[in-house]
């Protein structure tokens, strides 16, 4: 199996993130996730600096969860800004605990280099990851958070526009699709998961 | 009579051991699906060549898989991949029993389970098109679907209540060579959750008509097959998790020198 190597690659980074990681995070990141969390799909994935990571080493902190592309010219800036909004209004010290998960629909034309080109464009710090997968991996991603999308013969997609809040085991606390504005609810949901302190 | 039957069922029975699976040629499809840009106009595509199972997923092949893969036994697989309701007629997690024939399709089974027996047999499920394009052909014609003849049989199959037990695979073979596309059960697909269907009156002047990014989603365009769209209405309806009693699958392979 090609996903050998990548495990055990996985397993060696998520060691590394171990040794370095607040005390809070090491129960999360031993426990194995709970049959309702997305964590529990085998997902490999690559992020915008070209770093392969698995969709369960994200477990240990609130995560903000969307698909997108990046030629997408509608509504997908939105999608960003309604990422952004929503944690603006949190406290600081809660806003810097999030982190925000933004999976492509296109991985042919999302390569890393697009992929960190559209990161700064929409100021996207390292609390984000944009990141690509194969197409079979993309779907079953979408069929965990709830997304639906198509692709078009013009190489658009149609695709639904939600985000997903996921607890730091990866259950999934709230959905919004309110987009381009606070979605009080995410916010609410938000405050109840990130740690007060650091 | 009866020992016809039953040479029949085995005979049925040891293809499906095999795993048979036919090649499908290429060619130019028309879908009831828009493909095109204009989500009102019907846009042919081009079909790449493959190769579909025969039959849909028995409950034995299903429990050869489960057992050679625990994490897909009912009980262990994760609740977000199958939900509760995930193979509940089967006797015990390994042992469908004798309530669930060994040669019937196996249905009760979610997207991800279904996907996953696909990739450990070195396939993957159809794409809907792929699926469409299987079953647009009737006993000898790759596309019958103009003839009202054709679409009142299916749709007869469909009128008839589906049984407690449901019958063994291997019906009558299409124009391919394959069996069971209509009739016996649903089947999911790949892109299930591409299927989304809207663009209709109901989203005109939506305050949500922001839910769907793009031309809006699927517009029908052929409304007489109505079979067919019930299909489609049913997996649009769907999560990846989900089970019903009338849903299993089939695989597809690709076929060698075919790019997909």
């Amino acid at each position: 199996m090609i996903t050998t190597p990548m495990r055990r690659r996985d397993a060696l980074l998520s060691l590394a993130a171990l040794a370095a990681a607040p005390a809070w995070l090491h129960a999360a990141e031993t426990a194995p996730a709970p049959g309702d969390s997305v964590y529990r799909l085998d997902a490999q994935l690559e992020d915008q600096d070209g770093r392969p990571f698995a969709l369960s080493s994200l477990q240990g902190a609130p995560l903000l969860a969307s698909m997108f592309y990046t030629s997408c010219d509608m509504v997908c800036p939105m999608i960003f800004e309604t990422v952004h909004a929503n944690l603006r209004a949190l406290p600081a010290a809660q806003r810097d605990a999030v982190r925000i998960l933004m999976v492509s629909f296109d991985p042919a034309r999302d390569t890393p280099a697009v992929l960190k080109k559209t990161a700064q464009q929409h100021h996207c710090d390292s609390r984000w990851r944009l990141a690509r997968c194969d197409e079979g991996t993309a779907r079953k991603v979408a069929a965990v958070l709830g997304i639906q999308y198509r692709r078009l013969a013009n190489g658009d997609f149609n695709h639904s526009s939600t985000v997903d809040v996921l607890d730091a085991q990866g259950r999934i606390a709230a959905r919004t699709g309110k987009l381009g504005e606070v979605d009080p609810a995410v916010v609410a949901a938000l405050r109840k998961l990130a740690p007060r302190a650091g | 009579m009866k020992r016809l039957v039953a040479v029949i069922a085995f005979a049925a029975c040891a293809a499906a051991q095999a795993a048979d699976y036919v090649p499908l040629p290429g060619g130019r499809f028309e879908s009831v699906l828009p493909q095109g840009a204009v989500p009102t106009a019907s846009a042919p595509v081009d079909m790449q060549p493959f190769a579909l199972r025969a039959t849909p997923v028995t409950v034995a092949e299903f429990a050869r898989f489960v057992a050679a893969h625990p994490e897909w036994q009912r009980g262990r697989a994760a609740s977000v991949l199958a939900d509760a309701r995930y193979l509940s007629k089967w006797a015990t997690p390994l042992l469908p029993g004798a309530a669930v024939p060994a040669s019937s399709p196996v249905t009760d089974v979610s997207w991800f389970a279904a996907g996953a027996f696909c990739e450990a047999e070195g396939g993957r499920l159809p794409t809907w098109l792929e699926w469409e394009y299987a079953a647009a052909a009737d006993a000898t014609r790759r596309d019958a679907r103009k003839d009202p003849a054709w679409q009142q049989q299916i749709l007869s199959w469909y009128e008839q209540p589906t049984p407690a037990t449901l019958p063994a695979v291997g019906g009558a073979p299409n124009a391919y060579g394959v069996r069971d596309l209509h009739g016996a059960v649903w089947e999911w697909v790949e892109d299930f959750n591409a299927l989304f269907i809207a663009g209709d009156s109901r989203t005109q002047g939506d305050p949500d008509k922001l839910k769907f990014c793009g031309a809006g989603a699927l517009n029908i365009i052929d409304r007489d097959s109505y079979a067919v769209l019930m299909r489609i209405a049913l997996l649009s309806s769907l999560n990846g998790a989900d089970t019903t009693s009338t849903l299993g699958f089939r695989c597809v392979r690709p076929v060698p020198g075919a790019s997909s």
